[in-house]
């Protein structure tokens, strides 16, 4: 897998076999430079009114890494994506408890925090593409707008720039005016990552970005996620194991609103710390 | 139901003649005939309707009808009065109506959810809407006619502005509550505060729907004939005056059609067939805007 640092040579390779044959990935050799920690989650507890959703989660999100998170439905996954950008936040019944630290210093469940400029640098793709209903070229501009003055030409730059890093502009640079919606599937989950990053997060969340796409979409936004986290930090969840290993530097393991492992995705795969990790990895729970 | 053809295999031959089959093709049959019977009946008569305003009204229907006032009883004349009062007030009272409307509606699907204000709101907002318009006619004669001491147009348009304002509140509640949650959470994920999520996005969302609301209510302010008389009442000459008694087609209807003189008689039937056709138009334009809305 592509990382910006380059690959270290001398990796033992006997231990590259992975549990299953289905699951044959190719691992590049760690990094040698340690990753900076972007989202450090301490102690975090969910509610969705009694419901206790998430039971003291304790993870560290690297910079300019792929973290993936995985798991059973109902696992607690999406809850803790949800918590980074507050989304939860829509929904009075649902809560939050614990610390979540961005940068080392902005504790993100502060109840105090300006959760309009969270989202603006913490930002989201979700499961269904949801293109705004406005012109392609619009739909970028829209949250750009939001925090900057742009003039004209400006604006377009900054759409074809968002457009270009989603792999979407030759496909669309020719009816920018047309609506979003009449895109497909995989070109508007395309427009909305473009949407993402336009305004320039400094953290992309994504909430199974493809589970609603066919096999040659999903290997467009998989490939994608490869050059975003050279510039972004990237969480995903998946409810596909192949996807967690293709595209993630780190795997989460979560089952019933706990953190069962979390490692690098190399030895998360190969050889897990846990049985329950090995039982989901093989297929047998799950 | 055909039998079954030639080919078919012995089971399907078995399910079909079997006792339990049998029973639900005739219980199918005996729904269908019931329901198909049901809906002739209603449409027999709006047909019937139809068919007798068609004939009566068209006779009646000519140039002179808008270029002329109400006549006396016994001269040639038009509803010209009548037509121009009935679009003002329509216009003033929807001028007033709908944007009250658009934004109770709006309050009450984006901001009052589980909040007993709200709750109450939305009830008392559905008994606004069966509410028998004699009754609204009544509140504004007794709050607006009765205190300056004549009839008015204003009067009037506020009476439709108060039956407008229920339809109006539904239908924009109803509209912005089908905008999906994901589109109003992709914006915030933005960074988007709630206001711009509710006017950039959820109106836009539901704008045609929105704007089929107000047609409908536009419909069904244009027909009604109970308020207007104890508001607007009549004039039988050509006036543009809101503050004072205005004429409007359906209380000219009302006065004409009881009245022993066969023109005003005549008139009153092609007053009928404007209004019918109005309400058809605007109904058929709800329609095409809306279904606008579901293509793009």
């Amino acid at each position: 897998m592509t990382v910006s640092e380059p690959p270290e040579t001398s990796s033992p390779s006997a231990e590259r076999a992975p549990l299953l044959p289905a699951l044959q990935v190719d691992f590049d050799d760690q990094p040698e430079t340690p990753p900076e920690p972007k989202i450090e989650v301490e102690g975090v507890h969910f509610y969705y009114g009694k419901t206790h959703a998430l039971k003291g989660i304790d993870l560290t999100i690297y910079a300019n890494r792929v973290t993936a998170f995985i798991g059973p439905s109902g696992c607690g996954k999406s809850t803790l994506l949800r918590t980074f950008n507050r989304m939860y936040q829509l929904y009075p019944k649902q809560r939050a408890e614990g610390r979540i630290i961005l940068d080392g210093t902005v504790d993100l469940l502060d109840p105090g925090l300006d959760l309009n400029l969270l989202r603006k640098r913490v930002g989201m793709v979700f499961q269904a593409p949801t293109p705004f209903p406005m012109s392609i070229y619009e739909n970028i501009a829209f949250g750009v707008r939001l925090y900057e003055r742009l003039r004209p030409a400006e604006m377009n730059e900054r759409v074809e720039w968002a457009l270009g890093k989603a792999a979407l502009w030759n496909e669309v640079k020719d009816k920018l005016k047309q609506s979003g919606r009449g895109l497909s599937g995989g070109q508007q989950q395309r427009l909305c990552i473009a949407r993402a990053i336009a305004v320039k997060p400094e953290v992309l969340l994504l909430d199974e970005p493809t589970s609603a796409l066919d096999p040659i979409s999903t290997a467009a936004i998989e490939e994608l996620i490869q050059e975003l986290v050279e510039d972004y930090t990237v969480a995903i969840v998946t409810h596909n194991l192949q996807q967690a290993a293709r595209v993630a530097d780190y795997i989460a393991l979560f089952y019933l609103g706990e953190l069962v492992e979390f490692n690098d995705s190399k030895t998360m795969i190969t050889r897990p710390g846990k049985k329950q990790t090995e039982d989901y990895i093989t297929g047998r729970f799950g | 139901m055909p039998p079954p053809a030639a080919g078919h295999s012995a089971a399907y031959t078995e399910v079909y003649s079997s006792a339990l089959y049998r029973r639900r093709r005739w219980t199918n049959r005996v729904a269908l005939t019931l329901s198909v019977a049901t809906m002739a009946i209603g449409l027999v008569f709006l047909a019937w309707i139809l068919t007798t305003l068609a004939v009566r009204g068209l006779v009646a229907l000519r140039p002179v009808v808008f270029l002329q006032s109400t006549p006396p009883p016994g001269s040639a004349g038009g509803l010209i009065n009548a037509i121009a009062g009935s679009l003002l007030m329509t216009a003033v009272g929807i001028l007033v109506g709908a944007p009250v409307g658009i934004l109770a509606g709006t309050w009450l699907a984006e901001f009052g959810k589980g909040n007993w204000f709200a709750e109450t709101a939305r009830f008392v907002n559905d008994i606004l809407l069966s509410a028998p318009s004699i009754i609204i006619g009544l509140f504004v004669y007794a709050v607006m006619v009765a205190r300056m001491g004549h009839f008015s147009g204003w009067a009037g348009a506020m009476a439709l502005a108060i039956i407008a304002i229920p339809i109006v509140v539904r239908t924009t509640e109803d509209m912005l509550r089908l905008v999906p949650v994901s589109l109003r959470e992709a914006a915030a994920a933005l960074g988007a505060s709630r206001w711009k999520v509710v006017v950039l996005i959820a109106f836009r969302s539901a704008r045609s729907g929105i704007l089929t609301g107000v047609l409908l209510a536009v419909a069904r302010v244009s027909g009604e004939t109970a308020p207007l008389l104890f508001t607007a009442l009549n004039n039988q000459f050509w006036s543009a005056n809101m503050n004072a008694p205005i004429a409007n087609l359906p209380v000219v209807i009302f006065q004409f059609a009881m009245s022993p003189y066969a023109d005003w008689v005549k008139l009153a039937w092609a007053g009928s067939l404007l209004i019918t056709l109005s309400v058809l138009v605007l109904n058929v334009v709800a329609r095409i805007v809306f279904r606008q809305q579901k293509a793009g």
